[in-house]
């Protein structure tokens, strides 16, 4: 079966590249599961979303992928992160702080936008680390 | 000891203290340039994807109408993005992206275009308030290591200014590239309204495939644009970078090897002081013995 070329980038750095066998993301318009031989797309990934590279005999590469886009043509899979973690870089004690944090300014004030983003960001990053939001 | 002997001495010593400041700052230079190289490889496979992206929209869709690509018929008013340094001892870095803005002025002026311009950098800020130039924005703290999220504080404010209806109409960035260790090289470009610069090896790619979109091709080439702006910016703030640590690592040499030249030519000088103070010495000791033998002589 035909694989597919998958590289994920962030500005700053590639997180990831290599072949995998299926590719989830999540677009605004809601998951998307990429296998081999998929019509080209291109797609806005949401904010706080999760991407998913199940590969050969290896785990799954699970990531944190804070907007962005996910273009696919001819098998080759690019995801382009706008900020992205890997979810076995996530130190997850000090991401629970974080979500905490923010959760406790959402309920102090229900218009703070900076803090609901804060509060996505951290659950993408727990569930990307495979813990239970 | 003659005056002019401790003179040299003291000279010596504070070129020699000069010239370990200068040397530890050409170190430390040389090893940020390998870093600052590496933060723009790695920021290469992005801007690829994201370039391939945009051209993949475009191409796509026939009817291209974007606010950002969109000249304005009668530009009133053009913003110029500055890329200068926060630190100086890095020759004439700064001065030249400066002189290289002042012409892109002239230019823009003779179009009848009123200028506004953005900073970034200590150095280029202090340059504009020194003269009192009024700057539409100013950033400063991170040039010798820019991070994305400076790149993206900077693209909004440009881009806010210039979807604004008051706003700019156009907008140019004056940075330096990095084309090698040894050469650097300032370059003026238009950034807005946007003209998607297609790499030539995607030339031999054949056909781009067609797309389909999620949502539609409007809103990705909404969401896709903005970040185009902000990779460009990005790789004009890591070029700059690296730019700035080169062009440090260059002044800082020249000024070490001066310095290493001025202490053997103080050294050679004060041996020579030396020398004479030891040969007059010498006479005056001869002279003083003579004349005691001539006295001696004299008497009998």
């Amino acid at each position: 079966m035909a694989k597919l070329h998958v590289g994920f980038v962030s500005p700053e750095r590639e997180l990831w590249s290599g072949e995998a066998d299926m590719v989830i993301a999540k677009t605004v318009e809601g998951e998307i599961g990429i296998l081999p031989n998929h019509a080209p797309v291109l797609g806005v990934l949401v904010e706080g979303g999760v991407l998913r590279v199940k590969r050969d005999g290896e785990l799954d590469l699970v990531a944190a992928v804070h907007g962005g886009f996910i273009s696919v043509a001819d098998n080759q899979v690019s995801v382009l992160a706008e900020a992205a973690e890997l979810g076995s870089e996530v130190d997850v004690a000090a991401t629970k702080d974080a979500l905490q944090r923010a959760q406790a300014s959402i309920e102090a004030d229900q218009a703070d936008a900076d803090a609901r983003l804060e509060a996505k960001r951290a659950a993408a990053r727990l569930r990307a680390a495979g813990e239970e939001v | 000891m003659g005056a002019q002997l401790r003179l040299l001495r003291r000279r010596i010593k504070s070129v020699r203290s000069t010239a370990k400041i200068t040397r530890a700052q050409e170190l430390i230079a040389s090893s940020r340039i390998v870093k600052a190289q590496q933060r723009m490889q790695a920021a290469v496979p992005y801007e690829r994807e994201i370039t391939n992206a945009v051209s993949a929209v475009l191409s796509n869709s026939t009817t291209v109408d974007h606010p950002l690509m969109a000249a304005k018929e009668q530009p009133a008013s053009a913003g110029v993005l500055i890329v200068t340094s926060d630190r100086g001892f890095c020759g004439g870095f700064n001065a030249n992206v400066l002189r290289e803005a002042e012409a892109l002025k002239g230019h823009l002026i003779e179009r009848g275009l009123a200028v506004k311009p953005f900073v970034t950098g200590r150095k280029g800020l202090t340059w504009h308030r020194f003269r009192s130039r009024e700057m539409t924005g100013e950033w400063e703290g991170f040039s010798d290591n820019p991070g994305y999220a400076n790149a993206k504080e900077m693209a909004d404010a440009l881009i806010g200014s210039f979807t604004d209806d008051n706003g700019i109409d156009e907008i140019h960035i004056v940075y330096t590239e990095f084309v090698s260790m040894l050469t650097q090289r300032v370059v003026v470009k238009r950034i807005l309204p946007l003209e998607v610069q297609e790499e030539a090896e995607e030339v031999d790619e054949g056909p781009v495939p067609y797309y389909e979109f999620e949502p539609d091709a409007g809103e990705v080439l909404n969401a896709l644009l903005p970040r185009y702006i902000e990779s460009r910016i990005y790789n004009a703030l890591l070029q700059s970078a690296a730019s700035e640590h080169a062009a440090r690592r260059r002044a800082m040499k020249s000024a070490t090897d001066n310095a290493n030249e001025l202490i053997g030519v103080f050294t050679r000088q004060m041996n020579q002081a030396r020398q004479a103070e030891i040969t007059q010495e010498i006479s005056e000791i001869v002279g003083g013995a003579n004349a005691l033998a001539d006295a001696a002589a004299g008497k009998e």
